[in-house]
């Protein structure tokens, strides 16, 4: 029941964010799906007890991979799709609970909770970034072969 | 292929064009570089070289060519712009359109302002703020408050933007909105969790894709880009956390 209700939040939230950012209304629904995707990865792993850190990056990587190929399909950049998985990601209370501790003179707690907000961000942008090399070495693999397979196929 | 000094000036212009509506829509400065390298093949200029940051665009067309420089200002984060500009692009490099058609389009896409109206986009704003409540795991009855928050918070941004044009003095004041709302909502007893209500609230404003954008410039190897859009991204947050700083020791 929980999940269930959580995919629907992170719908309507995702698409708020969307209308923000101004996403072509062609393909809102598309960008909508990456963010819905991604947040349902990301509560599924955090429910079953994995870290934060590790989530945002297992997240962030199946994002980027859908976005990648939902940019490929529409011939658009991918940065139109990404917006509506990585805004959720973004670790806003652990920013907050820095701040918080900061303004209540409890420095180490403070930066205790910057630095894990430091490496979460790390996490999400190292997920994006592993995606892409990824996909670039699998089309590119994917191009070879076919061009392989032409040359055969000529003699 | 001799081209006359005109014509240069032409497709310099129409190239330029193309690369300012991209950066001061936000995108990527790689692909912004990669976009006009692009159009500037497809019009037979093929050792032109580019060199672009989030405030400028330093453009020449080959060694005997001229060079031109553009200063960027303002940015916002306008993805159907940067998607426009891509698709005219795509026609332009595959000789669907010629240069004089696209350089029609990019101006009426510089003209035409594409953002759905101030309400609905607060309308969504303040549903995104109540439905990521739901998301940080809050109680269906602070909804309501995430929901005004977000809302006003919003609006707060978009009218101290257009009043003072100082990006990061409007997101301070709009999260100050939103810290004082959620206080006194959390004083009167019509909200519960103060932390999850502020933090659902402040999410349409947080640097995400700021920080998204600049770490993907930083690994395409654009290190002075990758930095200053880190900094606009670090003083973003940084106007956010001393907004909710201010009201929480208030």
């Amino acid at each position: 029941m929980d999940y269930i209700i959580q995919l629907i939040v992170s719908f309507f939230a995702t698409a708020g964010i969307a209308i923000i950012f101004n996403v072509p209304r062609k393909v809102l629904l598309y960008c909508v799906f990456v963010g819905v995707i991604g947040w349902m990865i990301y509560f599924v792993l955090t429910e079953h007890g994995m870290d934060i850190v590790n989530a945002s990056f297992y997240s962030s990587f199946v994002i980027a991979i859908v976005a990648h190929l939902y940019a490929r399909r529409f011939k658009m950049p991918m940065i139109i799709f990404i917006v509506g998985g990585i805004i959720p990601l973004v670790p806003g209370g652990m920013a907050y609970n820095a701040m918080r501790n900061v303004v209540e003179d409890d420095y180490l707690q403070g930066l205790q909770y910057g630095l894990k907000a430091f490496l979460i961000t790390g996490a999400i942008v190292m997920g994006l970034v592993f995606a892409e090399v990824f996909m670039q070495l699998i089309f590119r693999s994917v191009r070879t072969s076919k061009a392989t397979f032409r040359k055969v196929y000529k003699k | 292929m001799v081209l006359h000094e005109a014509d240069n000036e032409f497709t310099l212009d129409c190239l330029l064009l193309a690369g300012r509506i991209m950066i001061e829509s936000g995108a990527e400065t790689y692909r912004v570089e990669d976009t006009m390298l692009r159009m500037a093949h497809s019009q037979n200029m093929l050792d032109a070289q580019c060199y672009a940051t989030p405030t400028g665009i330093i453009f020449s067309l080959g060694k005997t060519q001229p060079t031109r420089i553009v200063s960027i200002s303002n940015r916002i984060t306008d993805l159907q712009k940067i998607a426009l500009v891509n698709s005219v692009s795509r026609r332009l490099t595959s000789h669907m359109i010629t240069l004089e058609e696209a350089y029609d389009e990019l101006k009426s896409i510089q003209k035409t302002n594409y953002f759905l109206p101030t309400y609905i986009q607060v309308l969504a704003a303040a549903l995104a703020s109540g439905f990521f409540l739901i998301m940080f795991k809050g109680g269906w009855s602070d909804f309501p408050v995430a929901f005004l928050a977000g809302g006003v918070g919003f609006l707060v941004l978009v009218m101290i933007n257009y009043l003072t044009k100082v990006k990061f003095f409007s997101e301070f004041t709009a999260s100050l909105a939103i810290g004082y709302i959620a206080v006194f909502a959390v004083k009167c007893g019509y909200g519960v969790e103060l932390d999850k209500i502020i933090i659902s609230s402040v999410m349409p404003l947080v640097p995400g894709l700021l920080i998204t954008n600049a770490v993907r410039d930083l690994m395409a190897g654009h290190f002075i880009s990758g930095m200053a859009k880190g900094v606009e991204a670090f003083l973003t947050a940084f106007a956010i956390g001393a907004a909710i700083a201010v009201t929480l020791s208030f």
